[in-house]
């Protein structure tokens, strides 16, 4: 119960008017780049870091919290509208909210996700406010094998849940663990792979890589595809709110999306999609007229909906209490909690209750300021979608490139931010996921250190790592993941020769 | 706590000194831009913010800017300041004891020699603790150990090379063991080495006393000694020198100008500073944050700089960080 306590102080600090006012621009930001295809919230907040490291930590990071919570509702309105999911974790959300939007039910559609969402994420963040605390007090008592154990096992599962294959996830990895040796060893103090260029010595910084490859490599993407929008949103006929039917099939799918969305979510291995899929089928098997499903079914709307809510609140329960990123925004989050110096950690809750739980009171207001936002005022939020590509990418170039000017006024600064966004438009061509790249760059120098912390406690032994028994179930689990799928595609490919 | 509070303490601040409106007539049409060679949120920033917000406040300069320029432990920074504050009778620099180890390690072209110190503002004890578990009691019990197995004396604290680094060899050398043997497991500060500290992992731990405050009241950590010459009101922990131990290391930071500044000009700076710290916004503002006053005027502080950097480079030499 003394999570109940820290959580009434939270909503104390969250009901700050400058907070409700960062929470609302968080919202607000973020369902527009919901809402727009191909901004999603790990942009938005690559962004903004520069912008915002003079402000109030817990404010800007209440922000950032409404943008992804944001992101997750504002990708829904255009796959139902416009079937064009402005996040991947929407992408299922189109496949039925398309189809009932062409057949005059979009209204339906719309609030059936919104209210999913709303529950989802209702649920979802009690189970974030119930479960951190929990998970710690075991985190509490991790050693440095128990981190680079964990760190292994975000290693394999970024790389293989991000992308299209786990040899192109590796690749990214290794891409980023190779900047994260960049600059002085934090260990012994000798400068790595720096070539004498003073600027590198503090290494490769998180957000001049995010923002280069999230927002420049984007930008460059776009217009090398001549993406132009001529799609026209379908209109909302007839009236938005559900009918007592649309009620009766909806609430169940809700509670179900969001027992799937929630633990995925949480887990090292995470991410929004896979819940959204498995919450189709989900509904699907258990749907009374499967036939409806392709046909615009609502109850394939409200699951995966629910789910891709769920899945936000869940990744932050990583985040939070153990420094852990599973999906690409928790990534920048944590760069963000980075720039003030806040290490996302068990430790995190002990020296700045006030900030987690401030950030986690502001995530149930954020939700029902979305659900405002969302249901009545949809309308506003399609008519984003009139403004000209190469005028929002435009801009978007000129605000990352002020951004890391601001932060950090230097030339090598914005040179490697240009060799990043080239980097990043470079690796969306060949198809190369961009997420790994940002995760290897934070995670790789805090596994490093975690294993030669290790060792110089052990005197040199590295049968340490194996002799805590956590660390050596975390190497074992990251060992099965990282070589059963080569294995099983080896076997499949052995059985086929045999025929 | 002090992220939401600390905007409130500002706006107090101001408004007090807004109420004592303008004591120093001449200092008053200075127009100041501080460079802390720091990230925003580190121990320079906000010593370079403090200073702005009471210089302000008690009229000593008419406006005060604070820009960033991390990198290197505050080298980079450096050198673009010698650079560019070259005789400017209106560019500050905030520097301390970190930067004079990272010119030594990081080899860097200017060393604090290049720029006009002004003034010595704040001095930080360091602490050194150890789990609540540990079998050490006192200072000698761990001073005992040390001498038994240096390797196996296992040390927590911020940054290689940093100041809580000098002062693990420097405990370790005074305990009779060769400080090239310390085993030193740097953390990126003392919020880090906590949880190390706490899951007892390691023997001791050294921290600026404010970043361990809370688990020292709490009891979740012994503190042995501090590092500061003299007791401190509020601080249980004696200082090493009270304890037989000849070692004071303090985490100082001061304010520079830029190189070959004219007399007039040095004057009127140090004046408008030394009215500042005197003022009873600082001290306020001293208590709040939790730092020491360590003021020296400009020709003892050049002193002290002087002895500091030798003092300095035979530690980090000691340690085998530097040639």
């Amino acid at each position: 119960m003394e999570s109940l306590t820290f959580l009434m102080q939270g909503f104390g600090t969250a009901l700050d008017p400058m907070n409700l006012a960062f929470a609302a621009i968080g919202v607000l930001l973020g369902t527009a780049v919901g809402v727009l295809p191909g901004i999603g919230p790990a942009l938005t907040v690559a962004l903004l870091l520069p912008i915002t490291f003079k402000l109030d930590p817990g404010g800007s990071l209440i922000m950032f919290a409404g943008i992804y919570y944001g992101g997750m509702y504002g990708g829904s309105t255009t796959a139902i509208l416009l079937n064009t999911p402005g996040e991947s974790a929407s992408v299922v959300t189109a496949l039925e909210g398309n189809q009932m939007a062409r057949r005059g039910r979009g209204g339906p559609a719309l609030a059936t996700a919104a209210i999913g969402s709303f529950v989802a994420t209702l649920i979802a963040t009690m189970g974030l406010a119930f479960f951190a605390p929990l998970l710690v007090k075991v985190a509490i008592q991790f050693g440095p094998w128990d981190y680079f154990g964990l760190m292994l096992i975000a290693f394999v599962t970024v790389s293989a849940t991000f992308g299209s294959s786990p040899l192109r996830g590796l690749t990214s990895l290794a891409i980023g663990l190779w900047l994260g040796l960049i600059g002085i060893d934090q260990l012994t103090g000798q400068a790595r792979l720096a070539f004498g260029v003073p600027n590198l010595l503090d290494g490769v910084e998180v957000t001049t890589l995010a923002v280069g490859l999230f927002a420049i490599g984007e930008a460059l993407h776009v217009a090398s595809r001549h993406l132009f929008n001529d799609e026209k949103p379908i209109a909302i006929k007839g009236s938005i709110w559900m009918s007592r039917q649309d009620w009766k099939r909806s609430w169940k799918p809700w509670l179900r999306g969001t027992a799937i969305g929630f633990p995925i979510g949480a887990l090292p291995a995470g991410g929004a999609e896979i819940p959204t899929f498995l919450s189709y089928t989900t509904e699907r098997k258990l749907a009374e007229k499967p036939e409806e499903f392709g046909q615009g079914a609502i109850e394939g709307v409200a699951g995966p909906e629910a789910a891709n809510n769920a899945s936000a609140a869940g990744t932050l329960v990583p985040l939070l209490t153990l420094g852990l990123p599973t999906s690409a925004t928790a990534a920048v989050m944590l760069a963000g909690f980075q720039q003030y110096n806040l290490q996302p950690g068990p430790l995190l809750f002990v020296q700045h209750p006030a900030l987690v739980w401030g950030l986690v009171a502001s995530l149930f207001i954020a939700n029902v300021m979305l659900l405002v936002l969302n249901l009545p005022l949809v309308g506003l939020w399609v008519r984003l979608l009139k403004i000209p590509l190469p005028w929002l990418y435009a801009g978007i170039l000129v605000f990352a490139c002020m951004g890391t000017i601001a932060a950090n006024p230097s030339v090598v600064e914005l040179m490697m931010l240009v060799a990043f966004g080239v980097l990043g438009f470079i690796m969306r061509r060949y198809d190369y996921p961009i997420a790994p790249v940002v995760v290897g760059l934070i995670l790789g120098p805090m596994a490093d250190s975690a294993l030669r912390r290790s060792l110089q406690m052990s005197l040199g032994d590295p049968m340490v790592l194996l002799q805590h028994p956590g660390s050596a179930i975390m190497i074992a689990i990251a060992a099965v993941a990282l070589l059963a799928p080569f294995v099983f595609k080896g076997l499949a490919r052995f059985r086929h020769d045999e025929d | 706590m002090t992220f939401f509070r600390s905007r409130l303490a500002a706006a107090w601040l101001i408004a007090a000194g807004a109420a004592s409106f303008a004591p120093a007539a001449m200092a008053q049409d200075l127009e100041l831009t501080i460079m802390a060679p720091a990230g925003a949120g580190g121990g320079w920033d906000s010593a370079a913010r403090a200073l702005q917000e009471v210089m302000m406040a008690t009229g000593n300069a008419r406006s005060v800017q604070v820009v960033n320029v991390p990198g290197a432990g505050g080298t980079v920074g450096l050198a673009q300041f010698v650079q560019s504050a070259e005789g400017s009778p209106n560019q500050l620099l905030v520097g301390g004891i970190t930067m004079v180890g990272a010119i030594i390690t990081n080899k860097a072209p200017y060393d604090l020699t290049a720029v006009t110190p002004l003034a010595r503002l704040t001095g930080d004890p360091l602490v050194v603790v150890v789990p609540a578990s540990s079998p050490y009691q006192t200072m000698a019990d761990l001073m005992e150990g040390i001498k038994g197995d240096v390797e196996r004396t296992i040390w927590a604290g911020g940054s290689a090379g940093g100041a809580d680094h000098m002062l693990s060899a420097l405990i370790t050398q005074a305990a009779g063991a060769d400080p090239a043997k310390v085993n030193y497991v740097a953390y990126s500060g003392g919020g880090e080495a906590l949880a190390a500290m706490l899951g007892g992992q390691v023997t001791a731990g050294i921290s600026g006393y404010g970043e361990w405050q809370g688990q020292i009241e709490s009891g979740d950590l012994r503190a042995l000694a501090i590092s500061y010459p003299e007791p401190i009101e509020g601080i249980e922990a004696q200082p090493l020198k009270a304890q037989g131990i000849d070692i004071e290391l303090v985490n100082w930071r001061g304010i520079f100008a830029g190189p070959n500044i004219s007399d007039e000009d040095k004057a009127k700076l140090e004046q408008a500073i030394a009215q500042t710290v005197q003022s009873p916004e600082w001290q306020e503002l001293l208590k709040a944050r939790g730092w020491s006053d360590y003021y020296a005027p400009s020709e003892e502080f050049a002193a002290f700089i002087a002895s500091e950097s030798e003092r300095v480079k035979s530690i980090l030499t000691s340690i085998g960080l530097a040639e």
